[in-house]
């Protein structure tokens, strides 16, 4: 594909557009589609040619709307109009509203800070593109980031482009994408890989899905660009096996960005290859952590390796591996397009950019949201999240899953960034984010999480594998009003050791939510605590004495 | 190099097989094929067991320690067969925080299983998934690959109910 070709496709989708005045957009991804908006589409399409609109009107699948709590959502392109909630038997009146009055029963304010305060750079073509035809993307100026840098700067350009906008991985630690760009350039092999981790396993968090869902070309582009900065010729998403549509829609993309020549041998006519596989994760966890994702992709066990060796020299196969997050390639073709100084310009000082976040939880208004780095906390929960249900209190916030801890009131004018959110002992992590309000038992959701944490430890290192197990466990007493001051002291203490002596990223960051837990909400961990009586409590649990001895 | 006729025949004559066969030769019958050939496997057969762990071992030419080490390592992969009908319940956070721990104790209550449990009839089987992340429509459940969201109890009860009854007609 040559920058004249592509320029030929956006020209005749341009011509097919003009011809049509109306466009319904129903959201096709996983969360609108569980709740029937395919079965919607094609009411709406079969209404469309019965009244004979069917070339003036176009019915057409686009990606996530974002407001996932009011699914299957509609929007009227022309009229700017989002439906919710709507169901088959609603497309008559729907259609109806074509540059008439809205369906007011239906009708979803677009003016609310939901929409309006949120800035979208990885969700950009959401609301535009069919996320099954390449066409689309093509139009929307998809492609020409990776046509261009192909055709007009070097591998040493982009990684500079890279470094100057700020960017910084968005799977949760923040490690400066253009440092590991430049390291894996250096690195010296005969093969090298690119390998986008799509292994979302944070429970609470769906970015990633969404992403790959609305739009994979983005992921695709992005991964060809990097390969061609780092010298790699191959490459591989490693995607959950619990997501079927994002799996079968990125399938469908690597189809036919073959077809068009944006992957595969000689790319753009530049003597540049490609090829892209997709490889299913198998419900793991630990597999999110880069050395047993690797593991993992060569067919074994995901197990954690010590690093060094980091992936960058040593990784797939022994080969220098270039291992991003989703949304992290989903932000190289914007990067490329509109320059490294304007996105250098959003942000904070150290974080640069915006950042998704998938909202959920105890708040009115759950779904995706994209929003600069640095906003505060209240105004992502009580402004686009719309506060907080059924007349309750606000109570705390999760971020960053089972690796994260969870952030009190006093907090929530606090700047989301990469360092802010570690500072007060959470971390920004994948972009999952959890409200709860005053009915949540906070060391139950301690407990939730070291539940998980413990059933996913891949038992390679001791500390993680049985520290895990005993913090559960000493939650569990605490929970059930059993556990004596003693308990929590050692709760406290094993928290420091599994931090400290595990091996990988699961492990070291376990205990962070009881850590945040204890420091924000030590009161729920004290009210359950029982007074002396220590020996009758060691009586009936024979671990722990022990554990005294030694 | 490994040529055609040295690639295993399959245990037996079901026509399933067939898929797990066309899986590995797609892979060049190479060992990290291992996690996509289970996967093709448990799509066709809803589980696997050591006929099939036998039959992918040699045909990728791995231990059988290692598929067996691999299956058991990924929460993904089963090992028993499943009920006719299959109940996924979602424990990721925003469901946990939104009522799933209440669901999953009414089904405990009414009909005794737990998350990896089938009903003594066979009939269904309850499964806990990590986070299908639907996580804007919490708690979800699935039915038999189907979505619902904002479930309750009473709806999931419900729905077992029906299962059950009908299949006794």
């Amino acid at each position: 594909m040559t920058p004249d070709e592509l320029k030929e496709i956006i020209t005749q989708e341009q011509q097919i557009e003009q011809t049509r005045e109306h466009h319904i957009c129903v959201c096709t991804a996983a969360g609108c589609i569980s709740s029937n908006s395919l079965q919607v589409k094609d009411a709406l399409a079969k209404e469309v040619k019965a009244r004979g609109l069917a070339d003036k009107c176009q019915v057409k699948g686009v990606g996530c709307l974002g407001l996932c709590a009011q699914g299957p959502l509609v929007h009227m392109r022309e009229e700017d109009r989002l439906y919710k909630k709507v169901v088959p038997e609603d497309a008559p009146e729907i259609l109806d509203s074509l540059g008439a009055k809205p369906v007011q029963r239906l009708e979803c304010p677009t003016n609310i800070p939901f929409f309006q305060r949120q800035m979208r750079v990885v969700l950009e073509n959401f609301w535009k593109i069919d996320p099954e035809r390449i066409q689309d993307y093509i139009a929307a100026d998809g492609y020409s980031a990776l046509i261009n840098a192909l055709t007009e700067l070097s591998p040493i350009d982009i990684i500079n482009e890279i470094i100057h906008s700020g960017l910084r991985g968005r799977g949760g630690a923040g490690y400066p994408t253009g440092l590991k760009w430049s390291t894996v350039s250096k690195a010296v092999g005969d093969v090298k890989y690119v390998v986008c981790n799509a292994d979302e396993g944070d429970p609470g968090a769906f970015m990633d899905r969404s992403v790959l869902e609305s739009d994979p070309h983005r992921v695709l582009e992005g991964m060809a660009i990097a390969a061609y900065a780092v010298g790699a010729s191959e490459g591989y998403i490693y995607v959950r096996a619990e997501y079927p549509l994002a799996i079968k829609r990125l399938r469908n993309a690597i189809k036919q960005a073959e077809r068009s020549g944006f992957l595969g041998q000689n790319i753009g006519g530049a003597r540049f290859s490609f090829h892209l596989d997709v490889r299913l994760g198998a419900g793991a966890f630990v597999c999110g952590e880069e050395t047993a994702l690797i593991a993992s992709i060569e067919g074994k066990r995901g197990t954690p390796r010590p690093r060094p060796p980091y992936p960058a020299q040593h990784g797939l196969w022994g080969r220098p591996t270039l291992i991003n997050n989703v949304e992290t390639f989903a932000n190289i073709p914007s990067i490329l397009r509109r320059g490294a100084a304007w996105y250098a310009s959003i942000g904070t000082e150290k974080s640069k950019g915006t950042k998704v976040f998938a909202l959920a939880g105890q708040v009115n208004n759950t779904g995706l949201i994209e929003v600069p780095m640095g906003i505060p906390l209240r105004e992502i929960i009580f402004d686009i999240g719309g506060g907080i249900p059924n007349g309750k209190q606000y109570k705390a916030v999760q971020t960053g899953g089972p690796s994260g801890g969870c952030i009190p009131e006093e907090f929530l004018d606090l700047k989301v960034d990469y360092e802010s959110l570690s500072q007060i002992g959470s971390i920004m992590g994948s972009g999952g984010m959890i409200v709860m309000d005053d009915s949540s038992n906070m060391v139950d959701v301690a407990r939730y999480f070291m539940e998980f944490c413990q059933s996913e430890s891949c038992g390679k290192c001791v500390p993680c594998r049985v520290g895990t197990v005993h913090m559960y466990n000493l939650l569990d007493k605490i929970l059930r009003k059993e556990a004596t001051r003693k308990d929590l002291s050692m709760l406290e203490k094993l928290c420091g050791i599994v931090k400290g002596a595990s091996l990988c990223g699961l492990g070291q960051t376990a205990p962070n939510p009881v850590l945040s837990t204890l420091r924000y909400f030590r009161e729920e961990y004290e009210s359950n605590i029982v007074e002396g009586e220590i020996a009758a409590v060691c009586a009936q649990c024979p671990d722990e004495k022990e554990g005294e001895k030694r | 190099m490994r040529t055609y006729d040295q690639v295993p025949p399959p245990p037996d004559d079901d026509k399933r097989w067939r898929f797990v066969g066309t899986t590995m030769r797609s892979h060049g019958y190479k060992p990290h094929a291992l996690i996509e050939t289970l996967h093709t496997v448990q799509e066709y057969f809803g589980f696997l067991d050591e006929k099939a762990f036998k039959y992918v071992a040699h045909g990728l030419r791995v231990p059988l320690s290692r598929v067996y080490e691999v299956a058991t390592f990924y929460h993904f992969f089963n090992m028993k067969p499943k009920g006719k009908h299959t109940c996924v319940v979602c424990t990721g956070t925003a469901c946990f925080i939104k009522g799933v721990p209440q669901i999953l104790a009414a089904l405990e209550k009414e009909y005794h299983i737990k998350p990896g449990d089938t009903t003594s009839d066979g009939k269904v089987s309850l499964m806990a998934a990590r986070c299908v992340g639907a996580c804007g429509l919490a708690p979800v459940v699935t039915f038999d690959g189907e979505f619902v969201g904002n479930a309750s109890p009473e709806k999931v009860l419900a729905k077992i109910r029906e299962w059950k009854d009908d299949d006794a007609g």
